[in-house]
């Protein structure tokens, strides 16, 4: 049962990353990587369940949530270039309506 | 009772992980950004949800349980947040629409156009709008 699961997951990844490959834009890639992190998930629940060490969710556990921020970390940064905007950019509207003023 | 747990499982992790190799099958069948989306969904939410079901039934009640619905938890908040946030960021990037509008969608600012029944777009959302 888990090897046929593990099959399925495994034929996913490999899509995802023919995606992340052949990807367009940056955000087809971005998309697909994504879908690998939460397949990586999958994949470490089901193989320790296979080999019969199913503490290995802990690194599942840990992987979805380094999964999350990376790809808002790289969303921010494809879409802004940079991953501190928010403080250059109140700093700069500050300086511009002092100069506006 | 063991019985029907176990195939009950079974049928949850063998459909888990069909639904994961449809939604990477869209993810590379489908024509564009926002219409790939879709497939990456239904692997992030049904199949995982689907596959995670099984290995709790098949784990039983005890610590592992525990830390099967955190892992689905968290997947279950994080992965549509991200997804969110992607296409969020791709469409105030400008990423265009790749498949061609139907014919039936009508801009909503054309006053001309007048009360036409057909499919209209939400107010706001224009495809041909380039963003700064």
């Amino acid at each position: 049962m888990f090897v046929v699961a593990m099959v399925g997951i495994v034929i996913t990844m490999l899509l995802a990353l023919s995606r992340a490959v052949l990807g367009p834009s940056v955000f087809d890639r971005l998309v697909a990587v994504n879908m690998f992190g939460t397949k990586t998930v999958l994949l470490i629940v089901v193989s320790g369940f296979l080999v019969g060490r199913p503490e290995w969710i802990d690194l599942a556990l840990l992987y979805t949530l380094v999964n999350f921020v990376g790809t808002i970390a790289v969303c921010r940064f494809v879409r802004f270039g940079n991953l501190a905007l928010d403080t250059i950019r109140r700093g700069e509207s500050a300086g511009g309506s002092e100069g506006g003023a | 009772m063991s019985l029907v747990l176990e195939l009950l499982a079974w049928t949850l992790i063998v459909l888990g992980s069909l639904f994961c190799i449809v939604g990477g099958l869209g993810i590379v069948r489908f024509p564009d950004f926002y219409t790939r989306v879709h497939g990456a969904g239904v692997t992030d939410s049904l199949g995982a949800t689907l596959v995670l079901s099984g290995c709790i039934l098949e784990a039983g009640f005890g610590q592992i349980t525990f830390k099967l619905l955190l892992v689905l938890f968290a997947l279950l908040i994080t992965s549509p947040t991200a997804t969110h946030a992607l296409v969020k960021a791709a469409y105030a990037g400008g990423l265009k629409l790749d498949i061609p509008r139907p014919e039936t969608v009508r801009d909503p600012d054309d006053a001309s156009a007048g009360p036409e029944v057909g499919v209209s777009l939400r107010p706001g959302l224009r495809f041909e709008d380039d963003h700064d």
